[in-house]
């Protein structure tokens, strides 16, 4: 038994058993929130049942999206009446939709007293851009009244038009979003030149041609938005056209305007290839759309490009700075108690509890700093903050404040690793400390810098308590990034995909329908993150097979 | 340099303290290139090197030879300020390059180590391209004109016997190259910024022997145009290659000659142990 200890052995075991426990974490957590995630975008198959709900029928045609067993008492409790002798009690979550229609989209329905399984090809299920889901039965399409579809050749018919619909909701989006967003745009800038001539308190006589333009220009965009105004409502009354009218399991005949409908789908009927379409495509809608309904439907694209915008923007801040003050410390500052004070301080900044930065972000960066810049370049603006008021620049600086010590840290290392006899080297030809620093042994760090920055990145990607006090949003009303000047908009609230989270998670009216997409935006997060490092880890190898050194 | 030689235009070398030892050497012709006047140098309280004075004749190799520990290395770095970057290190005496101190205020350093060139113990090639790494110190001097680059990368190249074998590959990185390649890669380097001086800390006790004898004869080749010096601890090597030996021994200068004569008969007690292996 000694001598067993003695080998090693047990420690060896204790190690692998360590490393495997962890392994199965990582490995459990991320499968758990990819089949949470991205199962809510396969095509489930639709069911139809009859329920006896205190003592009456009613037909129910939906989804499974739950199950689970509990003990009787507890339904008991619940005062639902069921069998005496029962001990467990099996019920089912179905997602039936039609919210308008019934007032609930989610209900449970206990196993017992479901009877009659069906899966009808005919059942359809349609998404729709207000109310949820729709499930039912398709009856007949209409156009301006007049019934143009029916019966089996009512399907296809029904999916190109739902194509032109949609094709026409592009359309008036990009007026909605973009034209008339540039018209708006400009017609603030107008005014603000207004405003800046009140404030330098221009004589009138030079005011006025000034104005006369100002009139003009106005002018010409109003009728520009009048134009827009009415193409917009040409394309509205368009795509108003068509009405699906259909039915739902109980038989109430409902119409559906093909405005309103994103897509249908007869989960029944699809071939596992069609089926394999569909969620394809409902996976990329999901990752390319703007969010609908708070956030409960649609799309996470904005928050996804305010993350990686704000990410980006925090490397370009937090990579020279955290270099630099590395170069310093390593390099120059003369090695005593001073400098290990200041070293040990910056170590432990990386401990600080991250809400702490966001507390001082919010009180330095947006009302100290962008305070006194809307004072000095904006006062045309004032009271309405431009810089003094949460956004992407403040959000970005303070998570590079946040993740500075790790950046210090890294490159510290990295510089110390670096071999004397090549720094030797260099002075030994007559370079200065400081140009043997630039040409060899920066370059020599690279590699170092960039895992402080695969660190900083990880960090800031996943951070979300800061960020809720200096810039994110719920609902961004416009990306950061768009073709109006100056194109890289930093005083504009984001989206971000770790608040998302939170908010669809928590704050939302909806928990059942929106509990999927928190496991899928966490798995987009997880994903975003993992491709940001992959690329940081890529560029750093090719930095290491540039550099390689002995012993490195 | 003669105004700087002493009046009856001989190179008296002393041996340190021992002033019993104190003799010409028959080397009159000579220029001086490095004089090393009562030379003492302090690691915070330790004295690594006591009261030295030398005179390192001008085209020729010097080798310094002694027991680890002895000083060698570092008075030979002490020639191009490598010491400076030692916090502790206190240096006071005289070391004269071209007539003046190379401790003195008004010395540029990195003019004086331009001209002062250094090869260490192991190779050290930067992490660029073989031109690159030869190209390094004329870039530091603000050369960019490709054609004068590429002449004296060539030249330089040549001179260190490596052209042949890395002419068809200068783009390459330096550390694909063997050790005893990479060692005369750094001595082109060296040459390429054409120093008055090159030290050689050991420069072959990383290097196999066939790469150790190409680097002995490109020694003998560069006395032509360079005064060489070289911290070596293989004996034969120092006889193999040096003009004038200098044997140190706990940071004293024992006996500096001519190779032939300290090799052969040398005046103390002390270097005869070393130099046949009764040393210890």
């Amino acid at each position: 038994m000694r001598n067993w200890f003695k080998s090693g052995d047990p420690w060896i075991w204790m190690i692998g058993g360590a490393l495997s426990i962890s392994v199965i974490m990582v490995v459990g957590l991320l499968l758990l929130i990819a089949v949470r995630g991205f199962s809510h975008f396969w095509p489930s198959p639709i069911v139809e049942t009859t329920a006896v709900v205190e003592g009456e029928q009613v037909r129910v045609l939906g989804v499974v999206t739950n199950s689970e067993t509990l003990p009787a008492d507890r339904i008991r409790e619940s005062g639902q009446i069921i069998d005496d002798d029962a001990i467990l009690v099996t019920r089912h979550l179905f997602k039936v939709g039609n919210r308008d229609i019934t007032g609930r989209d989610f209900v449970w329905y206990l196993e017992s007293t479901l009877s009659d399984f069906r899966y009808p090809e005919n059942a359809m299920m349609v998404e729709r851009r207000e109310w949820g889901n729709f499930y039912g039965y398709p009856l007949r399409l209409e156009e301006a009244g007049v019934p143009v579809a029916g019966g089996d050749e009512l399907w296809p018919v029904l999916q190109e038009r739902i194509v032109r619909a949609n094709e026409l909701h592009g359309q008036i989006q990009q007026i909605e979003r973009y034209e008339i967003g540039r018209i708006n745009g400009e017609l603030e800038r107008l005014r603000l030149e207004e405003r800046k001539m009140d404030h330098r308190q221009l004589p009138a006589a030079e005011r006025a041609p000034i104005q006369r333009v100002i009139d003009q220009r106005r002018q010409a965009l109003e009728a520009e938005y009048e134009v827009l105004r009415i193409q917009r409502e040409e394309l509205q009354e368009r795509a108003r056209r068509d009405v699906l009218i259909a039915q739902t399991a109980n038989g109430i005949e409902t119409p559906i305007n093909l405005s309103n409908i994103v897509m249908a789908s007869r989960n029944n009927a699809l071939s596992p290839p069609g089926k394999l379409a569909f969620y394809g495509h409902r996976i990329k809608d999901f990752l390319t759309g703007f969010p609908r309904e708070a956030n409960t439907e649609g799309g996470i694209f904005p928050a996804i490009f305010g993350t990686v915008t704000m990410v980006l923007i925090m490397s370009v801040f937090v990579t020279p700075f955290g270099v630099l003050a590395a170069i310093y410390l390593r390099e120059y500052a003369r090695q005593g108690p001073l400098l290990k004070m200041i070293r040990v301080s910056v170590y432990n900044l990386a401990g600080v509890p991250s809400i702490v930065f966001g507390v001082f972000g919010l009180g330095f960066f947006v009302y100290l700093v962008g305070g006194s810049i809307d004072n000095l370049f904006y006062p045309e603006r004032l009271p309405a903050p431009t810089f003094g008021t949460p956004g992407l620049f403040w959000a970005s600086l303070t998570l590079a404040l946040l993740t500075l010590p790790v950046v210090i840290v890294s490159t510290e290392e990295g510089l110390a690793r670096i071999p004397r006899t090549i720094r030797e080297g260099s002075l030994a030809l007559g370079a200065t400390k400081w140009e043997t620093l630039w040409k060899v042994v920066v370059p020599l760090s690279a590699p170092a810098m960039m895992t402080g920055l695969i660190l900083a990145v990880a960090r800031a990607a996943g951070e979300v308590a800061p960020l809720m006090l200096v810039g994110v949003v719920k609902l961004a009303p416009s990306l950061p990034v768009d073709g109006q000047f100056p194109f890289i908009h930093l005083d504009r609230k984001i989206m971000h995909l770790g608040f998302h989270i939170y908010d669809v998670g928590f704050q939302s009216p909806n928990v059942e329908a929106a509990r999927p997409l928190v496991y899928a935006t966490a798995l987009t997060l997880v994903v975003l993150i993992l491709v940001l490092n992959l690329t940081a880890i890529a560029i750093r190898n090719r930095l290491r097979e540039k550099y390689r050194a002995e012993g490195d | 340099m003669n105004e700087k030689t002493q009046p009856e235009d001989a190179v008296k070398v002393s041996a340190g303290q021992f002033d019993r030892s104190r003799r010409s050497l028959n080397i009159q012709r000579e220029d001086i290139a490095v004089e090393v006047k009562d030379l003492n140098l302090f690691y915070g309280a330790d004295q690594a090197l006591k009261n030295i004075n030398l005179k390192i004749p001008r085209n020729r190799v010097t080798a310094f030879i002694g027991p680890s520990g002895c000083g060698k290395s570092t008075l030979l770095r002490c020639f191009n300020r490598m010491n400076d970057l030692i916090d502790i290190c206190k240096i006071d005496g005289q070391i004269i390059i071209d007539g003046q101190d190379v401790h003195s205020r008004d010395v540029d350093v990195a003019e004086h180590r331009r001209r002062v060139g250094m090869v260490f113990q192991k190779p050290n090639p930067f992490p660029k391209s073989i031109f690159e790494n030869v190209a390094y110190g004329l870039r530091l001097q603000g050369v960019s004109n490709k054609r004068t680059l590429a002449e004296v990368v060539e030249k330089a190249l040549r001179a260190a016997a490596l052209w042949d074998e890395v002419k068809d590959r200068l783009q390459d990185n330096a550390f694909g190259l063997s050790g005893g390649q990479q060692q005369r890669l750094v001595i082109a380097r060296a040459i390429a910024i054409e120093p008055e001086i090159i030290l050689l800390d050991e420069p072959c006790s990383a290097l196999d022997p066939i790469s150790t004898a190409k680097v002995e004869e490109l020694m003998i080749e560069l006395k032509e145009k360079y005064t060489i010096v070289i911290v070596t601890h293989n004996m034969q090597q120092a006889a193999r290659v040096s003009d004038f030996t200098a044997y140190m021994y706990l940071g004293e200068l024992i006996e500096f000659d001519d190779t032939a004569k300290l090799f052969t008969n040398p005046a103390r007690k002390a270097t005869e142990d070393y130099i046949t292996g009764r040393y210890g």
